[in-house]
Order: C-alpha cells, then sequence, then structure tokens
C-alpha cells in the first residue's frame, strides 16, 4: 500500500492508482473529460491537471495517468492548477466553441471566450469512443486518422463500417455528444425502447425496472447486453463500488410443495398496430392508452408534463378512441376498462392544462361501476365533450404532425376535426403465452383466451386447486380484480385448512434490557454507502463532529453501515459500550429502518430506541454539487437525530386475544357464500338473516347468461349453510347492539323476542339491497307494465300468458342514473338481454325492442349482447331528455320515443312493457351503519376503506362487507367479493392474537380535561369519551381503543393541552429535531 | 447580515407515506435542489400541530414546509384534510406573530413526484431568499 497526500489529506491506495483514483477515494473531485473508469488512462484532455510538490519544486501533472506514490503531495485546487486548467480549457474553446458541456466546463473555470483561433468541431480528441470500441468492444470500428491539425477521428475511408455491431457505446462514452451512430455503422442501431415507458423513451442493457421496483436493484437485459450477446465489454463492473454485478448469475430452479396455486397472470394491451388506419406507430402522435398513462406521470418521460412526442409541444386538443381492439368481429367482447380510463385520463390532462379541449369519441359509455356515472357527469362538467362515434380512420397533417378524425355527428352530417394528439383506448387481451400456461396447469381458457371460470366459481378453474384472480378470468378494473385475489385467497385457505401455520419458523431474540431511568448512551454509525455518501459528504468530519454531541459515547463511519459484518459489529459494541440509543445515519429509514431496528433486537436493545439520519437519499444524492453544503447538511441531520434519540422510549407492541368467530349479517347470496367459506375454513359462524328465510335476492334469479341454474345453485347453498356443524343461523333475526372493536365484538341478536348475545372476532356486512319500485312508465296503474324480474319468474314458470305476447318493449334506467340516483345499476342491461334472448329462443316470432341509455354489456356480456341482436332483438337508444312515453290503449300499450340516430319518433305498439327498475339500498343501512360505525356514500351504499384498492374493507378495522350492500353487482361478482371478505376476516380469524402497533396514540390523563376536540377527526373512531368520578368530582377523559387506532396522529395535532400524543412522534421529540435544525 | 449572505433555513414535515417517500426519489433520481431543507419524516401530515410549525418560525427558521399525499390519496383516509384545515388557523398564527404568508407552506407530494418534491423546495427557497430572514432570526 501507498500512502499519499491529497490536499492535506492522506489516503491510502494499492500500488498502480492513479493521482484521479486517489482523489476520487477521498471523494475530491477532479475534472475530466478523457477518464472512464473502465478504460486505461489516457491523459488526451488535460484538464485534470494537478500540482505536485516533490523536493524538487512542484510540477503539473495529468492525475488521471500519473501514479500514485509514497509521500507524494498533490494539490487539486492551487491557483496555479486552476490557472493551467484555465488555458487547457481556452484551448478546448477553441477547438469546440459551441459545444455546450465545453462551454459550461470552461465557464465553471471563468473562462467565457478563447484568445484562440475556433475551429468550430465537436470533437475534442479524447479518443473515448476508438478506446471504448477497441479496449471494450473488440471491434475497432473507429480510429484516429490524419495528423498534427487534421487528426480526427473516422471510419477507416470515411465510409459506414462493416464491423460495427452498432452497440451504441461510442455515443453513450462521448463527453461532447459528437458521435452520430447512424454515421458509424452499415448495421441498423437498435435503440433499447423503456417498457416502463412504453417505449417512449429508451433504457440501457442494465437497468432499475422502474422507480418503485422492489427490490430495487438493478438487473441486466441479457437480450441486449453485449457482454452475453458478444462477450466483450464488461463495463458496468467498473462502476459498481459495492462489486454487485455478477455475470455468472444463472437463472435458478426452485421446487416448492404447494396444495393450491393461484394465477394471476395479468393482461396485455391490445396491439394496436393490427388497427393499421389509426396510425399507431406511423403517427407520432397517436398513442395508446398506457403511453398516454405514462406522459402524465410525474416519473413519466416528460416528468408529467403533456407533451405530444414529435415536438414535445403542449397539445391543446387531444381525442380518446374507445374500443381500439374491443368490441370487434375477432375480439368480441368489452374491456370494461376503457370508458373510465379515458375519463380519468381526460380529467387529468385537464388538470394538468386547464385549457385543454378533450374529445372522447366511445359507442356506449360504459360507466357501471360504483360511482362511475357520478365521475363521467363530473368530466362532461369540466367540459370533456363526448361524441357517440366511432371515427373510421386517422390521417396526419404532415407539416404540423396533427391528425384529422372524421366522424358523424349526432344530427347526422359528415365533419372532419383536427386534433395535436390521439389517444387510443386500447382494450385488454390475454397474457402472452397463455396456452403454455393454462396446458401447465390444466387449466381451460375461453374463445378469446381468457381463463375459463363459472357463474358460481368465479375464482375456480377447470383444475381442483387451481385458482385464479384479475385480467386473467376477464377483463376487469382494479377494485373486481383486487376482490378477486382475496376471493382466490379465500378458495385456496378452505382448501388448506389443516396445513394452515405449519410452516411458520419464529425467530428468537435475546432478552430485551432494561434501560429505564438511565441516562442516554448514543451510538452513531455514519455509512460512506460506498462513494454514494462518502463521495460527497466528508463521513470522518461528520462523525467527529457525533462525538460532540451531548450523550453520544460512541460514533464511527462503516464503509456500509446495512453489511452482514457491519450489523454484527453493531451488535457487538452495544454490548461493548452499553449503548442505550442507536442513530444511523445513511439512507432513508422507508427501506432500512427495518434492518437497524432488527439489528437493535439482536443486541437485547428494544427496536424502538433507534433512529434513523437519512444523509444519502435527501443529503449527498441532492447536493452532489455542494459537497462543503453536503457535510454540513449531514452534520445538522445527524444533530436533529441525535436530539430525537436521547428523547426516546423503549415501546412494546401490545396484544389481544382474538375471539375465532365470526358475525354475518345477512342471508342472501353473499352472506350465505361468506359464511360458508369461513365455516369451512374451521371458524365459527353467526349467520342472521332478517327475513324467514335464506336466499335474499337470489331467490328471484331463474337463470343467467352463463348457462347455469340459480335456484338448483340456492337449494344447495341454503341445505349446506342449515347442516354445516361451524354456522349458527338465525333466522328473522337482527343485530340490535354492538360494543367493542376488531379480534373482540360482543353483539346482541334479537329473534323471536329472545335476545342473544355472541362474541366475535369479525363482522360481515352482507345486508342486500332493494328494488326500486316505479312511478313511471303506467307501472301499478296497467298490469301489462311489470319488471324485468316478473319476467324472469313469468319465463322460468312458463306461464302461459306469455304465449300470447306478440310485441315487447323493455325500457331501461328506470330509477337509474337520475337525479335522485345518479348511479348505474350495473345488472340491467345484462338481464335485459338475458330476457330477450329467453323470449327469442322461445318464439323468434315475438317482436322485442330494447329502449337504452348505454348498453352496458361489459366483459364478456358483449357475446350475449351480439346474440341477441342476432336473434332479432331491437336496440333503440333514447335520450336522458326525451324519455319515452308510454299510453294505454284497450288493444295494448303504445311506447313513443326519438331514435336519436335516424332523429326521428318511434312508434311501437306492445302488449307487454318490461321495465329495468333501479337497485335501491335497504332501509336499514343507517342502522347498521350506526352499529359498526361505518360510513355510507350519497347512495347510501356502505363506503368501502378505499375505492379501489380495499374493496371489501372499511376504515374501521375487523368489519369487511359484500354483496349488494356496497353496490349493484351480478351473481359471480356478488360471490367473488363475498369470498373475499371471508379472507379478509380469516387474516383476523386465524390468529390467537392480533399486535397492536407500538407507535400509537396514547392519552395524558393529567393533560386530558375531556374537551374531546380530538374525536370527531379521528378516522378510526378510535378514540371515546368517557367520564367518571374522581376524588368527589367528574373528571373527563378520552380513552384510546388499541385495536383500532393506527398512529396518524391527527389526535395529537388537534389537541391544544398536549392531552394525547403519538409514541416515537411525541411533540417534544418532534420539537427537540425542530430546535436541533435550528442550532 | 447582507442579503448576499442571507440562506434562508426551512423546516419541512413530510408524511411517511407518500411526500418523504417522494423526497427519497428526488434522490435516487439525483435531482438537485437547495441545501437549505431539513426534513423531519412524522407519519402524517395531519400530526403537524400548529405549535410546532409557529415554533419552529419564531425559534429563526426562515420557513416551513408540510408536504403530505395528495387528497384522496392519504394512508390515514383523511389525515391531510385535518393537515388542510389546520392551515387556516396556521395561516391566520402567522399574520399575528407579524410573518409573511410565503413563509408557510402545504404541499401534496406523492410517492412518485420526486420531480415535484425537487421543484417545490427550489422555488420555495428562492421565494423566502427573496423575502430575507426570519424577523425573528437571530
Amino acid at each position: 500500500m501507498i500512502t499519499l497526500t491529497i490536499d492535506n489529506k492522506k489516503v491510502e491506495v494499492e500500488e498502480g492508482t492513479t493521482v484521479l483514483q486517489a482523489a476520487e477515494k477521498l471523494g475530491i473531485k477532479i475534472p475530466t473529460l478523457c477518464h472512464h473508469r473502465s478504460l486505461k488512462p489516457y491523459g488526451s484532455c488535460r484538464v485534470c491537471l494537478v500540482e505536485l510538490t516533490g523536493p524538487r519544486g512542484s510540477v503539473i501533472q495529468a492525475s488521471c495517468v500519473y501514479p500514485a506514490q509514497e509521500g507524494l503531495i498533490v494539490q487539486t485546487d492551487t491557483e496555479r492548477v486552476k490557472k493551467t486548467r484555465r488555458i487547457m480549457l481556452e484551448l478546448l474553446l477553441a477547438r469546440c466553441p459551441d459545444t455546450p458541456q465545453i462551454k459550461e466546463m470552461a465557464k465553471e473555470y471563468g473562462v467565457e471566450e478563447t484568445r484562440f483561433p475556433k475551429k468550430n468541431d465537436d470533437c475534442i480528441l479524447c479518443g473515448l469512443c476508438s478506446r471504448v470500441c477497441e479496449e471494450r468492444m473488440g471491434v475497432g470500428a473507429v480510429g484516429f486518422v490524419n495528423r498534427g491539425a487534421d487528426r480526427k477521428i473516422a471510419v477507416p475511408y470515411d465510409k459506414h463500417s462493416p464491423i460495427c455491431i452498432a452497440c451504441g457505446a461510442c455515443q453513450v462514452v462521448c463527453p461532447t455528444d459528437a458521435v452520430d451512430l447512424s454515421e458509424v455503422t452499415l448495421n441498423k442501431p437498435r435503440p433499447i425502447a423503456s417498457e416502463y415507458d412504453m417505449g417512449l423513451v429508451q433504457r440501457s442493457s442494465i437497468y432499475i425496472p422502474f422507480p418503485q421496483a422492489i427490490p430495487k436493484v438493478a438487473v441486466i437485459d441479457r437480450n441486449t447486453c453485449m457482454h452475453f450477446l458478444k462477450d466483450v465489454c464488461k463495463s458496468c463492473e467498473n462502476f459498481c463500488q459495492a462489486g454487485a454485478i455478477d455475470y455468472e448469475q444463472e437463472d435458478e430452479i426452485e421446487e416448492v410443495d404447494v396444495g393450491a396455486v393461484v394465477l394471476s397472470p395479468g393482461f396485455e394491451q391490445f396491439d394496436p398496430n393490427l388497427r393499421k388506419e389509426l396510425g399507431y406507430s406511423r403517427y407520432p402522435n397517436v398513442l395508446s392508452s398506457l403511453q398516454f398513462e405514462r406522459i402524465l406521470s410525474a416519473s413519466g418521460p416528460y416528468l408529467g408534463e403533456i407533451l405530444r412526442p414529435s415536438d414535445e409541444e403542449h397539445p391543446k386538443r387531444i381525442a380518446w378512441i374507445q374500443c381500439v381492439g374491443s368490441r370487434e368481429v375477432d375480439r368480441n367482447y368489452c374491456s370494461s376498462v376503457c370508458c373510465m380510463y379515458a375519463t380519468k385520463e381526460a380529467i387529468i390532462a385537464k388538470e394538468h392544462q386547464p385549457d385543454l379541449d378533450c374529445t372522447i369519441f366511445f359507442i356506449d359509455m360504459r360507466a357501471f361501476g360504483k360511482g362511475f356515472d357520478a365521475y363521467y357527469e363530473r368530466a362532461k362538467d369540466l367540459g370533456v365533450r363526448y361524441v357517440r362515434c366511432y371515427p373510421s380512420s386517422i390521417k396526419e397533417v404532415p407539416a404540423t404532425k396533427d391528425l384529422k378524425i372524421t366522424y358523424q355527428k349526432d344530427d347526422g352530417e359528415i365533419t372532419t376535426e383536427e386534433f395535436n394528439m390521439v389517444v387510443l383506448s386500447t382494450g385488454i387481451r390475454p397474457p402472452f403465452h397463455v396456452h403454455e400456461l393454462a396446458d401447465k396447469f390444466g387449466v381451460k381458457l375461453n374463445a378469446h383466451g381468457f381463463a375459463d371460470t363459472k357463474g358460481f366459481t368465479p375464482v375456480e378453474t377447470s383444475e381442483a386447486g387451481v385458482y385464479v384472480c384479475g385480467p386473467f378470468a376477464g377483463p376487469k378494473d382494479i377494485p373486481e380484480t383486487v376482490m378477486e385475489a382475496s376471493a382466490g385467497a379465500a378458495m385456496a385457505m378452505a382448501l388448506l385448512k389443516d396445513e394452515r401455520g405449519t410452516l411458520i419458523t419464529h425467530k428468537e431474540y435475546p432478552p430485551e434490557k432494561d434501560v429505564a431511568g438511565q441516562e442516554p448512551r448514543i451510538g452513531v454509525f455514519v455509512c460512506h454507502c460506498g462513494r454514494n455518501i462518502g463521495g460527497y459528504a466528508d463521513v470522518p468530519s461528520v462523525v467527529e463532529y457525533a462525538k460532540t454531541l451531548p450523550n453520544v459515547v460512541y460514533a464511527e463511519d462503516n464503509l456500509y453501515t446495512c453489511s452482514t459484518d457491519t450489523q454484527q459489529k453493531i451488535t457487538e459494541l452495544i454490548a461493548e459500550h452499553d449503548l442505550n440509543r442507536v442513530v444511523v445515519a445513511s439512507c432513508s429509514p422507508r427501506t432500512h429502518e427495518p434492518l437497524f431496528r432488527n439489528t437493535c433486537r439482536e443486541a437485547g436493545l428494544n427496536e424502538y430506541l433507534f433512529e434513523m439520519a437519512n444523509i444519502r437519499d435527501q443529503c449527498t444524492w441532492v447536493h452532489m454539487n455542494e459537497p462543503e453544503e453536503a457535510t454540513r447538511k449531514s452534520k445538522d441531520l445527524v444533530r436533529m437525530a441525535v436530539a430525537k434519540a436521547r428523547l426516546l422510549e423503549p415501546l412494546f407492541k401490545g396484544s389481544l386475544k382474538v375471539v375465532n368467530e365470526a358475525l354475518v349479517i345477512g342471508g342472501g347470496l353473499a352472506g350465505m357464500t361468506a359464511a360458508l367459506n369461513l365455516a369451512d375454513q374451521g371458524f365459527k359462524v353467526h349467520l342472521v338473516e332478517k327475513d324467514k328465510e335464506l336466499g335474499g335476492n337470489f331467490r328471484h334469479i331463474h337463470s343467467l347468461l352463463s348457462g347455469e341454474a340459480p335456484q338448483q345453485k340456492l337449494a344447495e347453498i341454503v341445505e349446506r349453510v342449515n347442516s354445516h356443524p361451524n354456522i349458527d343461523l338465525y333466522l328473522e333475526g337482527k343485530v340490535c347492539e354492538v360494543e367493542g372493536s376488531v379480534g373482540n365484538f360482543k353483539s346482541t341478536i334479537r329473534q323471536n323476542g329472545t335476545e342473544t348475545e355472541v362474541r366475535h372476532g369479525i363482522a360481515i356486512i352482507a345486508a342486500g339491497a332493494g328494488e326500486y319500485e316505479p312511478t313511471e312508465y303506467l307501472y301499478g296503474k296497467d298490469s301489462r307494465v311489470i319488471t324485468q324480474r316478473d319476467l324472469e319468474e313469468g319465463i322460468a314458470e312458463n306461464n302461459p300468458e306469455l304465449e300470447k305476447i306478440k310485441s315487447v318493449v323493455m325500457i331501461q334506467c328506470v330509477g337509474s342514473r337520475e337525479k335522485e340516483r345518479p348511479y348505474c345499476s350495473r345488472i340491467c342491461c345484462q338481464q335485459a338481454i338475458k330476457n330477450a334472448i329467453a323470449l327469442k329462443k322461445r318464439r323468434p316470432d315475438i317482436e322485442v325492442c330494447v329502449l337504452y341509455r348505454d348498453v352496458r354489456a361489459y366483459g364478456f356480456l358483449e357475446e350475449h349482447y351480439r346474440t341477441a341482436r342476432e336473434l332479432g332483438v331491437r336496440f333503440i337508444r333514447y335520450d336522458e331528455n326525451q324519455k319515452p312515453e308510454v299510453s294505454s290503449t284497450d288493444s295494448g300499450l303504445k311506447v313513443s320515443t326519438v331514435d336519436p340516430i335516424l332523429n326521428a319518433a318511434v312508434n311501437i305498439d306492445c302488449d307487454l312493457l318490461v321495465l329495468a327498475p333501479a337497485i335501491v339500498p335497504n332501509e336499514d343501512v343507517d342502522e347498521v351503519g350506526k352499529l359498526f360505525k361505518i360510513p355510507l356514500n350519497q347512495d347510501k351504499f356502505f363506503l368501502e376503506a378505499h375505492m379501489k384498492l380495499r374493496p371489501v374493507d372499511f376504515a374501521t378495522d375487523g368489519v369487511f362487507m359484500c354483496g349488494l350492500a356496497h353496490c349493484p353487482k351480478s351473481v359471480a361478482e356478488s360471490i367473488a367479493q363475498a369470498e373475499a371478505a371471508a379472507a379478509r376476516a380469516a387474516t383476523i380469524l386465524s390468529k390467537d392474537e392480533i399486535e397492536i402497533d407500538a407507535t400509537i396514540s396514547e392519552v395524558v390523563d393529567a393533560n386530558c380535561d375531556g374537551c374531546a376536540y380530538c374525536i370527531d377527526p379521528c378516522p378510526y373512531s378510535a378514540l371515546t369519551l368517557l367520564e367518571y368520578m374522581y376524588k368527589g368530582s367528574i373528571k373527563k377523559t378520552v380513552e384510546r381503543d388499541g385495536a383500532l387506532c393506527k398512529g396518524c396522529g391527527v389526535c395529537q395535532a388537534t389537541c391544544p393541552k398536549k392531552g394525547i400524543f403519538i409514541r416515537s412522534f411525541k411533540l417534544e421529540q418532534i420539537g427537540a429535531m425542530v430546535d436541533a435544525a435550528l442550532e | 447580515m447582507s442579503d448576499e449572505e442571507f440562506e434562508p433555513r426551512i423546516i419541512g414535515f413530510c408524511c411517511n407515506w407518500c411526500s418523504y417517500a417522494g423526497a427519497d426519489l428526488a434522490g435516487v433520481s439525483r435531482l438537485q435542489y437547495p441545501p437549505n431543507l431539513r426534513v423531519i419524516r412524522v407519519m402524517c401530515s395531519g400530526m403537524v400541530h400548529p405549535n410546532l410549525v409557529i415554533d419552529a418560525l419564531t425559534k429563526g427558521a426562515d420557513a416551513v414546509i408540510i408536504c403530505g399525499c395528495h387528497l384522496g390519496d392519504c394512508h390515514y383516509l383523511e389525515g391531510n384534510v385535518a393537515a388542510e384545515n389546520r392551515k387556516e388557523a396556521i395561516d391566520l398564527l402567522l399574520e399575528d406573530f407579524g410573518l409573511e404568508p410565503e413563509r408557510f407552506r402545504l404541499e401534496w407530494v406523492s410517492a412518485s413526484e420526486g420531480p415535484k418534491f425537487a421543484e417545490v423546495i427550489r422555488e420555495m427557497t428562492e421565494e423566502v431568499r427573496a423575502l430575507g430572514p426570519s424577523p425573528y432570526r437571530t
């Protein structure tokens, strides 16, 4: 080893190291243009000059080629160094006067103009391109030619190189962007499109797939990496200081024994190139919807700014075209999600750019999900224009790259409009290689290549023990995907109930030492993180500073504090120095706090006696050009962490015994399904049904489009519920009182005048919904006006009256999508299609006409919609502002409507009018809501914890929901949600105890005067007001339910008297950090 | 203190789930912003007591920023709504203490908005620099 001194700092390096490398080790930045870590030192740009002091005076040398020597004294920042660098930069500026990189570097040294004659080149002759090509790629396609003033980099004979492999390395290493690969190679350059950014930008062969990747580590793409393709390059290993690049790594095959498999391979986007007339790939400003999602994203190619690819200008007019790759002859299904995502994209785009003109071309607006119609209406209010037309093609205006769309207006006129950008709402198709996957597991696929599931078994496949969830079983939105995921888990859990918990191993920790009453003894560990921190901040000086802080008894630096050997060392140091608080200054607590907390536990220290200072992600990485400031800020952050550490207290996670029993409210299809799944999993279930019999709305369903027999299924389920040893059934029962919280509820069920008290750990609300009783269209006044449900019953019972009917009119959206009920009832379109097909199949001569606003035949229902039309069912749209009119005559009924396509009045005589009434919430929902403190939305359906990600949970832990009480849904969707609720419930019921987080709120009884300001803002209803007698007078205080509190701290910030705080985030602790920051 | 020498001291309270992650992402993306901010991690923007903000400002911070999840994205359902409601109270307190409204900001920064975080801090630093030191700074 050699020791030398650079800028008065001593550094020890290996023989053969250059002065530049030694300086790098110290974090001293020396400018250079021709140095590259994976190439041999070259010394051509002469910018890296430093001053070497020896016995015979000082000399100026290029640090990148000068070898480190014992005792060498180097100065990188003297006036002489700067002056010489300035001359070098002036010479470079003369050669490349317009190259931004050179201009910028020159400017840093105060050189704005050159005194030398200018050459107007952009190559500085550093040779990086030819060196990388030769040394790393082993090709040598480019090199220096000529001598003296004519010297230049060129391809032999100034022709395109036949030997160039078009790897692009020359282009990447060039410090002045002077290389144009297309000028070099005969081969076609193959840019690597970033999959994450949908090809809008490029990526390298070694890359982190996306910003939120877990684990967040780089991967090598073997299909494009030159090392794997040609056995060359290996440049990246010279850059990774952690030595983490392993070219020898092989795929490993692991075998696991499992009892069940859940397949969730997702979906692929329809390839819009298949619709050539829409110009995708041909016209730069025609994008797929996923590309547009990336453009909207803050981490996307334009950092969240809406720019169009051709010129990166803000578009003023954007059009969306719906149903690209959906509802076609070959893909006879609806992709279910595009109407809403296009609406969302338009709304977000307008949020980014309020004056943006957004137009959506659509066929039917399928806003069938919960809250979707309201969202659609909001979009219209915000000015998003919806045009009911499917444009047949897109043409580009070559001069402007704008796009022309010709379409038919509502009044029939053909018109052409220009847009700056067009987004294709591309549909959902099955994943690639789906047949291989299906064959491997013996799973049947349907005609479209999605997993074939049945109406009563939405997550089961043709193979026992193999379950599916998400769009693999058909196009669907996020909440349904999440529900099915839980449903798949529920099925697997019921199947494997006897194996539950058998693979768990518990980790043993040493007993925790008692630190109560001890003066804080803080150990501070400052991480270099290779060069990530140490390369910018002066880590040793941070350590020295830490040692001066009060209560710090030990401080050191580590190359990688997170490495296994450092963890071991910290454990030993905690014992050796009797540390009772630990501070690590390194990266983000979001990624590494759990690791270091574990280290504390290994050392017998309570894990909450740990604090982190984020001096990498929020310091050195964001202040890379300000080493002094980065050092100062690191010291501040360490001081703040130490200030908080002094006030940290040991905390202990609480636990609550769980009553492993469930309460299910509602004995309809959803309630019974949830109860049966939980019972099958081995949990006792109390099932409460307000009616005399089980079944709910399911009793009125007599056929399904998927072909199954509902009444037979109902009989089977009811029989299973009645005979299941784990189910206690309370018919004509009502829950009238509920106490307690997750794990420990106590409810009173009133049944036939008697009250039964049951204890349960969770509750599932499956309270169902009812049917709207129409007041319109002569319903109730004329017996020839009935509901779809009546018709279905009539068909099932072979009602002879139906035989006489010649003409049937169906009116959709009766009571739905109205001012009073601004939601879609979701199932009416399919019910109408189902009954229309049934009528037509029985008697092809019968006239059936469906008056609709939008046919919401989402997913595979589209096939049945087509079948109905093929059978001769007529579908006529009506406008919400021009509703059909019904009059009664002796001979029949007369329905008048206006066909917006013909723009003409249509009169239909019929002898049966069938209405599709809305699904309405039950009247008792408010009562149920109050019992469990769970909210309803404005339409009086229960409100889930998160519309997309937690569709069966309530914000209140331990209470779940399924079925129509959540929102209108089909049989299969109710079953999936019921199974999902059971799975979510089982996450609690399967435990004997639930852990209560330690960092939750705590009431300071002495300070709390019971003002109750904190109670309402608590998002989890975890606080209640208590009154009790204390020393002869009434004392008020607040009680916190540990099972409900999540530690958000809204209470702490609301309390005017410091009467409640969040552990580890007390006002005093945060305040100490503020004080320390301002010291 | 002359204007050239003035370097604002800004205290930032960032919620653990969105904004602190957004600040981390700015780092991972190597987005550079001025070194004037000192971040304190809190679990939720709704956890920050108005007193903490006022204390910081009267003890010499030149500005305070609270960053939380976008409305509707709060990890704790609506802690950020509480933070937003409190902003009014804090703005009034600033007036009482004779502080300019620009010295306090509430911003929504999601976990994927590294660029936004960097931009907000850049902007705020410049704004406070233009405003000059806090009258409470000694």
